[in-house]
């Protein structure tokens, strides 16, 4: 319009895996909007203006103050890191395992946390080491343990040359551990109500002693997976043209699958079982924007922080003044959308 | 210098012998192609010489030990085309072709505007261009395999492996799809190993044909002194008629009776 032409890029080359600036823009727009939402939305009515005071350090009445400071932001916050670090191993795991339906629980890691949690809710009832509650600690220790255990069955049995084997080892800890996990809680009967509601999920309790546990674990499992995006798109080839790209198979899938791990351990020992998210966040994404793990990964921690923070805020409003466990929001939303994904055929292939 | 020499070679899987004793050197810029029946090895040696099975005795690219190399050292002086290369749903041309790149990154690296540019040179070449954003899963039988020798000559690796290039093409696209190799072997100077099953194809463009049966080498030579109807009847236990074409080879017709 200008008289200027727009010079073709001599080096541009249609199809290549870029980020799209939009759906990024969108991600960023959705988990502020989100983040907002989750603020302000509560039995104590907080207006905006308010908010915005009081994070620009102005004066608000010191019960609002207490409201946003120790109850909401925190919540909203390990909201945000717990869904992003859902979403985002729920990709990476189903980069690894090539499979669409895989997701953080698929290696063991909801029924391992499951059972730590519920063996020290049954025995070990307030008790802390270093400071620390033995319930998350325990949920931790739980799902590294199933998921090494599945890895280490995997591998055993096929010798990590077939990522079936890995998610049949997987299914077979989880129907293990669950097996366990039942007896101790029909056996503890005082302790079942507290069992349930850790296992059904909440953000409920969530403070900013939650946000620090988790934090840096979250960080380091997200970095790691970030970094090995390019790789994961490598994954989709077939066994032989990987390692004929010098890749290093092995040592690929063992880093991924230990990050995402990591994060999901953390999130789901200060969480509970948030089922789904790892699903319905990395699938939408793949629909909308592009299925390349560069595009996936980012977007997944934007959406799946931004998802988790709206389906608490919907928890803790359905039915207010009580609140539904999250993974009741979640399971409800994921289990069509599981559905879906498994009848086609197309999404299935990854 | 690509030269690749294989001394002794013995392949295994779960204890039972694939491959036994190989002697063979294949030249820098030689088309050599593995012929047999089926198990006879074929793609176990290719496997080989890509590293991607365990083997005894000694394999020699340019003259280094190819047990001596770092797996990224193998990816950068040997690609491979396999038989049934997978394409990724939803991946496009350029992002497929892209990977392989990955020998000359590091672990973690990102692909650079240098490698951006040798991907755009190889699409280009193999008139890849006008498809370049479209998903591996929306194209021809065709398409694919000239996708997938794109993707094995981002390698840039002097050795091209291939097993079966032509095994689910039509005539016309096994014609293209050799020659268009064959092009390649001659401007970019590679060494080519493939595995075929169709004795006229293999002939008409190898340099060189071995025959492999049992998972030993039974003859080595040019199409002249391998396809013959004695060799084939025997190894093959086919009836066939070789037919001399003036300048064009030999045809590999079965006949009954």
């Amino acid at each position: 319009m200008l008289g200027v032409k727009a010079r073709p890029n001599p080096l541009a080359l249609r199809g290549l895996p870029n980020l799209p600036w939009i759906w990024t823009a969108a991600g960023g727009l959705a988990l502020v909007a989100s983040c907002g939402i989750g603020v302000l939305v509560g039995p104590v009515h907080i207006g905006v203006g308010t908010v915005v005071q009081a994070f620009l350090g102005g004066a608000i009445d010191p019960g609002q103050a207490n409201i946003l400071w120790s109850l909401r932001i925190p919540r909203v916050v390990l909201g945000v890191l717990v869904g992003g670090t859902l979403a985002v191993a729920g990709a990476a795991y189903q980069g690894v395992f090539r499979n669409a339906l895989a997701d953080p629980y698929l290696l063991g890691a909801a029924a391992g946390a499951n059972l730590g949690a519920t063996l020290a809710i049954a025995f070990a009832p307030g008790t802390s080491i270093l400071g620390v509650n033995v319930i998350p600690l325990a949920a931790f220790v739980g799902a590294g343990a199933a998921v090494a255990g599945a890895y280490a069955l995997g591998r055993s049995v096929t010798g990590l040359r077939s990522a079936t084997g890995l998610i049949l080892a997987g299914v077979a800890i989880a129907a293990f551990f669950n097996s366990i996990q039942s007896y101790v809680q029909q056996t503890q009967t005082s302790s079942i109500r507290q069992v349930y509601s850790w296992i059904l999920g909440r953000l409920v309790t969530a403070g900013w002693d939650d946000v620090l546990l988790v934090l840096p674990y979250v960080l380091l499992s997200m970095a790691v997976i970030y970094l090995h995006r390019r790789l994961l798109d490598a994954l989709t080839l077939g066994e032989d043209e990987i390692t004929s790209l010098g890749i290093p198979v092995r040592r690929v899938r063992l880093i991924v699958v230990v990050a995402a791990t990591l994060g999901t351990a953390a999130v789901v020992a200060v969480g509970g079982t948030i089922a789904f998210v790892g699903i319905i966040v990395p699938h939408t994404i793949r629909l909308l924007a592009g299925r390349s793990y560069r595009v996936v990964i980012p977007l997944s921690v934007l959406f799946g922080a931004a998802f988790l923070v709206l389906a608490d805020t919907a928890a803790r409003t359905v039915v207010a003044p009580a609140e539904l466990p999250i993974g009741v929001i979640t399971a409800f939303l994921g289990a069509p959308f599981f559905i879906a994904v498994m009848r086609s055929t197309r999404a299935a292939t990854l | 210098m690509s030269e690749i020499v294989l001394a002794g070679v013995s392949v295994a899987y779960d204890g039972q012998p694939v491959v036994r004793d190989i002697d063979l050197t294949v030249h820098s810029g030689e088309w050599l192609t593995l012929i047999g029946p089926n198990g006879a090895g074929k793609t176990t040696i290719l496997r080989a010489v890509a590293r991607l099975v365990s083997f005894r005795g000694d394999i020699r690219i340019g003259g280094r030990a190819l047990t001596a190399l770092s797996s990224r050292e193998v990816a950068r002086q040997v690609a491979v085309l396999v038989q049934e290369p997978q394409m990724p749903f939803g991946m496009t041309v350029s992002q497929y072709v892209l990977l392989g790149r990955a020998p000359h990154l590091g672990y973690l690296g990102k692909e650079s505007s240098g490698d951006r540019r040798v991907v755009r040179d190889i699409v280009r070449r193999l008139a890849l261009e006008e498809l370049a954003s479209r998903p591996l899963d929306r194209l021809s039988g065709g398409e694919r395999q000239r996708a997938a020798i794109a993707r094995a000559l981002a390698q840039q690796a002097p050795v091209l492996l291939i097993d079966e290039p032509t095994s689910s093409l039509d005539v016309g696209r096994q014609q293209s799809v050799l020659e268009l190799i064959d092009e390649l072997r001659t401007e970019q100077e590679l060494t080519v190993i493939a595995a075929m099953h169709d004795l006229t194809l293999a002939g008409q463009y190898a340099d060189r044909l071995a025959l492999l049966v049992g998972g030993r080498l039974a003859a080595v030579g040019s199409a002249a002194e391998v396809l013959t109807e004695p060799v084939i009847a025997e190894h093959y236990r086919a009836q066939v008629k070789v037919i001399e074409m003036n300048g064009s080879g030999r045809a590999v017709v079965p006949v009954r009776g």
